[in-house]
Order: C-alpha cells, then structure tokens, then sequence
C-alpha cells in the first residue's frame, strides 16, 4: 500500500506563561513521534485527556505547527500542500460550524476557498448532505434548528465535499448522545468504505476504535506507548499501559475483570513529565530502569508488525 | 507582586513622560507663540534674557530641544510662570488641586453609600418597581447633558426658589463653613447624580449575581434575615471590584468638575485648566492638563494594584 | 442511500433568518418603537430645516433686536432669542450639526476601534499588549480637558490656510475629528473581545485547514460573529458622542455661533437665566431626548439581537 502520510520524530513544545520579567516555560506535548499511515488506511490515536492526541492531530492537520520533525504527505513536506487533502472534524458540533452561515455555506465553504463559482458549491454542497443521509432542504437552514448528531453530519459533510484524502476526526463522538454516536459511526465507516479516505481517528474510547480502525497508536503525555494492528492490539496487547486501558473497558458478563492491570494515580503534568519511561510511576511492573532509561518503541517478541516502547513488554 | 508593582510603575513613568511630550506639542499648536508667551508669565525675565532664551529655545528650534528644555526645568520643580495671573504655575495651581479635592470628596463620600443603597435595593427585587426606578435614574445620568442639569438646578433652586446660592463658592475666602458648604451643595448634588449612575447599575448586577450563588442560599438556608443576608453577605463581596471601578471613574469624575466648576464659578483644577486654555496660558494649560493626567493614571495604577492584590492570577498571566 | 437513517429535519419556513427574527422581537419593545419613532421623526425635521426657513422666509442666523425675547406665537412658534432670531428654526438646524456629528463620528469611532481591536485580538501577544496599554490609558483619561485642548488647536498651524482653518466645514470635521480620536476606545474593547472569542473557534479551525487566510477569517467569520455587541456599542456612542459634543460646544470649543447647535445656544444661558429662563430649557430637553431615545433603541437592540433568543423563535 502507498503512504500517505510520514510523521518523522515530531516534537511539539507549548510556550507557557512568561511575561516582561518572567522567563516562559517550555510544555512538551508531543515528544518524539514519528508514524506513517497508508492511503485508505484507517489509524486511531488513542490515549487518556492531556495524551496530546488531539495535538498530534492539529499538526497533521496543519493547524499546528511542529517545534521539531517532518510531515511529509504525499511526500511533500510542505503544509501548504495538505490544505483542503487533509479535512477535519472536530468535537463539538455546537462549535464546529459558523451560526451565521447557511448549511449549503458553510458545507461547500472548502470549495469556496479553491475559488469554486457558487452554483457549483451549492449543487456539490447538497451531493455531500445526501452523502451523510440530510436532505436537500437542510441546505438552506441554520445550523441552530439542527440536532447535535444533525450538526456533526454537517461537519462531515463539510469534509467530505472537497474530496479529501485524510480526514482528522478529533474525537467526533464524544459529544453526541449514545444512541447517535452510532448512526455517526457507521456513517464514518461507510464513507470510509466508499471513498478509501484515510481517517485519523482520535479518541479515548476504545469501544469505537475497535470497530473503525485498521491500525491503533496509544499515546501516553505526548509520547507513543504502542503501535500496532487493531486484532493485534486488542487480542494480545504488548504494552502495560494498553493492557490497563482495555481492562477499563466496561463489559457486561464477560467475567471478573483481571485485577492486576489497573491504573493507578493520575496522569502527571506534562510540564514535570517522569523520567526515563514516562509511564513507570503509574506501572505495575516498574523497576529501577524504567525511571532512569526511556525505552525505545521496538517489536514485541514474535510480532515484528506490533512495536511498543516498554523495557517488560510482552 | 512585587515585580508587578515595580513593573507597572515603570509603565506608568513611561506613559507620563509620552504624555507630556504629547501635551507639550498640543498645547504649542494653540494659537500664538509658545515660547513666548511662556516667557511672558515671569516678571522677573528682562528683555535681553527673554531675547536670549527666545534664540535658545525659540520656535524656530526643533521640537525637541524645546521639549526637553521644558522638561529639564521641570524636573528640577519649575514649571515656569502663568501669563495671565504672572504667578509661578504652581502657586496657582496649588489652591485649585484644594479645591477640585473638597468637590470631588464630598462627592465620592455621598456616592458611594448612595450607590451601595440604591443597588441593593434593586437587586433585592430585580424586575420590581424599585429595581425599574433604579434603572431609569441610571438611564437618565447617562443621557442627560451635565452642564444643563447644572442651570436647570441653578434656575430652579437659585432663581426661582432663591433657595441655594448659584454659585459654588462663597464671595469671601474666609467664609464660614455652613456657608462653603451651603454654597456646594448644587455642584455636589450635579456631581453625585452623575456618578452614582454608573455606579449603581453596577452594584446592582454584581450583587444579582452574587445572591443567585451557593453562599447566599446557605445563608438564607441558616435562617438569616434578608436584610442581614443583603447587607453582611452579598454587599461585601460585591463591592470587592467597586474598588477598581472607583478609581477607574476618576477621568469621568474630572471631566465632570471641570464642567461643574465652569458653571458654579468654582476656581478648581477644572476651571483653572479651561479658563487656561481659553486664555492661551501655555504654561498653565501645560502643567494643569499634565498633572489631571497624572493622578488620573495613578489612580487607574491603583486600581490595577488593588485587583491584582485582590485576584492573584491577573499576577501569574 | 446507505445504512444510515436521517433524523427528521425541523420544518422552518425559508424565511426564518435570524434577522426577521431579531426585528420582530425589536418590533415588540414599546419602549424602543417609540424611541425610534422619535428620532426618526427628529431627523426628518432637522433635515428638514432649510426647506422650513424659506418657507417662513427668514433667516435662522441674522438677528433683529427688535424683536428679541418674544413669547411664543404663531410668527415664531417657541419665540425668539436674545438676537431676536427663531427660536424653532436655531433647534432644528442645531439638531442637524448634533445629529450629523453623532453619527459621522460614531462611524470613524467604529472603524477605528475595530480596526485597532481586531488586530490586538487576532494577533495576540506583544501587539495585543502594547495595543491595549494604549487604550487602556486613553480610557482612563479625563476626556473633557483633552478634548477642550485639541478643541483649541489652531488649524493654520498644521498647515490648513487661514480661511479653510476657521471655516464651517473645517470646524465641523474638526470636533468630529478630536471626539472619534478619543472616543474608539469601548469600540476596540468590545472588537478584541469578540476577536479573541471567535479565532480559536472550531469553525475558524476548519476554515484554516482548508487553506483559509488570516484576512478570509476576519471578515468572513469574525466580523459577522462580533458584529452583535458591535452594533449595540456604536448605538450607544452616538448618543455619548451628542453628550461630548454639545458639551463641548457648550464651553465655547466645539461648534462656534453663529452656526447653532444645542450646546452653544446654551452657552448664554447662564447670563439670559433672569430675562428669559425657558431659553435654557428647550435645547437641553431636546439633547436630553435625543440621547435618550438613542438609548433606548440601543438596548432593544440588545435585547433584540440577544444570541440566547437566537435558538428560539
């Protein structure tokens, strides 16, 4: 399969604070990332609030730029040339589209950027809500006379009109009610069935990953913990952290849940990140040489395709 | 908040010594010869020294040769002579800052009670007949003309009922203090209802939002008296920010004196300043404006202070 | 179509734009109506005011001593001065200075603080800090002396001729000129407020990814997203601006006679109080309702153009 998206050693470094008498301080959200994701290829980012997923994001989106590292798309490292190939989607409904702009407006507004005439975005722009199942009445309404889940199809819509090839899909389900979350899904995966479009699939809840995505990257304070195939993930996870995150998947009468991989403590703050393995203070099998040396992210034994970055991995 | 402090009084040094270069250019541009007419002022200049300086730092000598001979003077205490009075502007100046200082405490003393009453009093029963009169007395301070409502009063209370004086101070410097105080009543009264306007409007919203929180319902929910809840909770912790708001008025409150002590024929700052200007009495003008300027900033420092003081992260940003 | 089942659209008329929905929710305010019945009535008759002095065939400005401090009658409806000139005719053609500098200046106020507070807000940073320092001093400044000051500025010595120095249109544009200089202020306040409300906003995001420029976000999601507290805000200046105005013209620096407006026909007030007290009465009820009634439409607006009123009919 060709690549479509490279991340080289991405670093990401967040000024904070700092003043006329006050040196600023340095937040390393993004350490040390480096991923490549082919064409049609689903890859989910999965870590808990503050992994920098969504940050990671934003950079391949090109909302963000990089403190270090390369992002090659179609083997161009240059942003400007994933303008409009890679779309986005983001959380909120309620915030992701412009309230004093029609539907068909704020639909075909990618192409009003490449300079379409407007008879054109009107006819792609109800194509596109077809596309996400709203009819073309909706094309001349508000956004605020539509439903959460309604708004988030927009949203899509809006991605899907320019003919993207990756879309970055920032926790797209969080914020609709369960009972839409999967109509929304299964939109998503049919869409990514018919168009082959990459998805970023960023989230925290890895019910939905496993159901959309091909390959899954766990993300823990900006670093990368594990990578690795979907089945290989969730049948035989190699890292400590993925293990303890889907043992925090709720499962009705599946039997106990194993006790030993719970998490413990909170996340520390990305501004005081842990030494050597930044994982060790919350890790059951911490020893003396995970605060002192960082593991690399290397193939777990006998899966060469699965690579995780843990001194005790399985 | 130290470095804050030190910060912001830097900032402030900066932003007088703009201003006053500022003033210096604005008030060279009135018409008539600057230089000159600040020389006139001092009787004790000859002819052949005026000639002299009039080379030196005459008009046509760049801005900035003038400027900074003004400001060397100044810095050293001599603001130079007024060319009207043919006094030193400072000892004119002196009894006029007096002045505009009794106008504007007496002021703020009736206001801000006044303010804290009538807020509470809306905000009791947001909506009721107090909280509408409340806001209509609001409305009006914000859309009546000051120095009409001045000759209104005049006209009503000295000319037809004859029963203040029209003017803001009495003929005799020395005069009793019933009688000075008699005599402001009228520009206090114009003053205060401007003021407390703003005022009000804002006690009222900041204890709105003060009674609907959790504090307020567990007071109420220990069984105390609404006055006590009103007056011991709520007022308290609304007027923390009045503070800032207070010392943010004074370029609102000066503005207002100047006009005030334009109509009742009260020698304060304010009518020092305009009769200044109108007289193209460079030096005056010059000082008057720079020193409203001053204590306008440092009020407005202090009220940055008192918030930073108050809420620590305004410090941390 | 694929799997998925579209939820059922609300059915709204084509017509339900936010905007008709604002101007019903305006045309039911009685207080506001009113208020703009008035001012547009107001304005009518002081545009008005040149047809109305040839039809009674005499001069607003010529005086004749003659007839000074005349009772109201049919001749001259509210009288006449102490010049003996119209009493009526003097308010309407001050209503058009008035009115005329409230809106101009109101106006170059707007594009000034928008501009200003649009960049700080989009910007950010070392811009955005200098910027608001700037008018945070000039908001905290005592506006009447500075603008008696610049009032007093003499034309001719920033390069205008004598003649177009002192003359009507030059004295005009000038007190328009010094009040929006200090005026734009709220303005900018509000602009960066808004500004920095809206630019990280997901839909500015997604306009960005797709290849937006700074310039397309600004006026096609930003200005439009801000524009509600904006237009309350210029509202309320022009009846602010009528305030610093007639003040100002009041003290002598503004509009000089024998060009009339409300402010300057109350400059001899004080000394007429004795002889004829009603002629410092009727321009100050008409600033007085003027600025009012702007205030009063101002705050239908905003309760009209209030977003949370948006979601509903």
């Amino acid at each position: 399969m060709t690549e479509l998206l490279r991340l080289d050693h991405i670093n990401v470094d967040i000024p904070i604070g700092g003043g006329l008498f006050r040196p600023r301080a340095w937040l390393q959200a993004i350490n040390d990332v480096s991923l490549s994701v082919a064409k049609g290829e689903t890859l989910a980012l999965v870590g808990e609030s503050g992994s920098g997923k969504s940050t990671l994001g934003f950079v391949i989106a090109g909302l963000r730029k990089q403190t270090a590292g390369q992002v090659a798309f179609n083997s161009n490292r240059d942003v400007e040339g994933r303008k409009s190939a890679v779309q986005v989607i983001f959380q909120d409904p309620f915030s992701a589209l412009d309230p004093r702009m029609t539907v068909w407006e704020i639909v075909s507004e990618p192409l009003r950027l490449k300079g379409a005439s407007s008879k054109e975005r009107f006819s792609k722009s109800v194509e596109a809500l077809d596309q996400v199942g709203l009819p073309p009445e909706a094309a001349h309404r508000y956004p605020h006379q539509f439903s959460g889940g309604q708004r988030q199809r927009i949203a899509i819509a809006r991605a899907l009109v320019a003919e993207p090839e990756m879309i970055v899909a920032d926790e797209p389900l969080s914020a609709l009610d369960v009972s839409i979350q999967s109509q929304v899904l299964n939109l998503l995966d049919d869409i990514k069935r018919r168009h082959g479009i990459s998805y970023i699939f960023i989230s925290h809840d890895l019910g939905v990953v496993r159901h959309l995505s091909d390959r899954v990257a766990v993300l823990y304070l900006g670093r990368l913990m594990e990578v690795a195939s979907r089945d290989d993930l969730f049948e035989t996870p190699s890292h400590p952290y993925t293990q303890a995150l889907l043992n925090a998947i709720p499962r009705i009468g599946r039997g106990r849940r194993k006790r030993e991989n719970i998490l413990r403590g909170e996340m520390p703050s990305p501004l005081a990140p842990p030494s050597g393995c930044v994982f060790h203070t919350r890790c059951p099998r911490a020893q003396d040489i995970c605060s002192q040396e960082r593991p690399e992210l290397l193939p777990a034994p006998g899966r060469p395709t699965q690579v995780s970055a843990c001194h005790f991995k399985d | 908040m130290l470095r804050y402090t030190i910060s912001r009084l830097l900032q402030a040094v900066i932003v007088i010594l703009v201003m006053s270069l500022l003033l210096y250019m604005l008030i060279g541009l009135m018409p008539g010869d600057p230089v000159e007419n600040m020389l006139e002022g001092n009787p004790s200049l000859t002819p052949a020294v005026v000639a002299q300086m009039r080379a030196l730092y005459g008009v046509d000598q760049p801005l900035y040769i003038r400027y900074g001979h003004w400001l060397y003077s100044a810095l050293q205490g001599d603001f130079g002579y007024s060319s009207v009075y043919f006094r030193p502007v400072l000892v004119v100046l002196g009894p006029a800052v007096l002045q505009t200082a009794k106008l504007l405490v007496a002021t703020q003393v009736i206001s801000i009670p006044l303010a804290m009453f009538l807020g509470a009093l809306a905000a009791r029963k947001p909506g009721g007949w107090m909280d509408n009169f409340v806001s209509l007395f609001a409305f009006a301070s914000i859309s009546l003309p000051g120095f009409w409502t001045s000759l209104i009063l005049i006209i009503v209370f000295a000319v037809k009922l004859g029963w203040l004086p029209a003017s803001g101070t009495p003929l005799m410097t020395d005069a009793a203090l019933s009688q000075q105080l008699l005599h402001m009543i009228l520009p206090v009264t114009v003053l205060t209802f401007f003021h407390v306007g703003p005022l009000v409007r804002y006690v009222r919203a900041s204890m709105i939002e003060t009674l609907n929180s959790d504090f307020i319902r567990t007071a109420r929910a220990k069984g105390l008296s609404e006055t006590t809840v009103l007056v011991r909770h709520a007022l308290r912790n609304a007027l923390i920010p009045l503070v800032t708001v207070l010392a943010l008025s004074f370029g609102t409150l000066f503005s207002g004196a100047l006009v005030v002590e334009t109509i009742f024929g009260m020698l304060g700052m304010g009518k020092v300043i305009y009769d200044a200007i109108s007289n193209i009495d460079f030096n005056l003008a010059l000082v008057g404006l720079l020193l409203a300027t001053i204590v306008t900033l440092l009020s407005s420092l202090l009220a940055d202070l008192a918030y930073a003081w108050l809420d620590p992260r305004i410090v941390l940003k | 179509m694929s799997i998925v089942t579209a939820e059922k659209p609300i059915i709204r008329p084509r017509g339900a734009s936010i905007w008709s929905m604002r101007w019903g929710r305006f045309r039911r305010n009685p207080i506001a109506m009113i208020s703009l019945g008035f001012l547009l009535i107001l304005t009518l008759a002081c545009a008005m005011a040149g047809p109305i002095e040839g039809a009674m065939g005499i001069n607003h400005n010529s005086a004749n001593l003659y007839i000074r401090f005349q009772e109201p009658s049919s001749r001259h409806w509210l009288g006449t001065d102490d010049l003996g000139r119209d009493v009526l005719l003097r308010l309407l053609f001050g209503g058009r200075v008035s009115i005329a500098v409230g809106l101009l200046a109101t106006l170059i106020t707007a594009v000034i603080g928008i501009t200003i507070g649009v960049i700080a807000g989009y910007v950010g940073g070392k811009l955005d800090s200098i910027l608001m320092r700037m008018t945070d001093c000039i908001i905290a400044l005592p506006l009447i002396p500075l603008l008696i000051v610049l009032g007093a500025v003499d034309l001719s010595k920033i390069g205008l001729s004598r003649e177009a120095a002192t003359s009507p249109a030059a004295v005009f544009l000038r007190i328009v000129v010094i009040i929006a200089l200090v005026d734009w202020t709220t303005i900018a306040r509000i602009a960066r407020a808004g500004t920095m409300s809206v630019r990280n906003v997901d839909y500015v995001r997604a306009a960005t990814v797709s290849g937006a420029s700074g310039r397309y976000n600004v006026f096609v999601h930003i200005l439009p997203n801000i524009a509600t507290p904006l237009i309350v805000a210029m509202t309320l200046s022009v009846g602010r601006i009528i305030l610093f105005e007639s003040t100002l013209s009041f003290l002598g620096f503004g509009i000089v006679p024998p060009t009339p407006t409300w402010g300057n026909m109350l400059t001899n007030a004080q000394e007429l109080i004795l002889s004829a007290p009603l002629l410092a009465v009727y321009p100050g009820i008409l600033i007085f309702a003027t600025v009012m009634a702007v205030n009063f439409v101002g705050d239908g607006i905003r309760s009209a153009l209030d977003p949370r009123e948006d979601g509903r009919h």
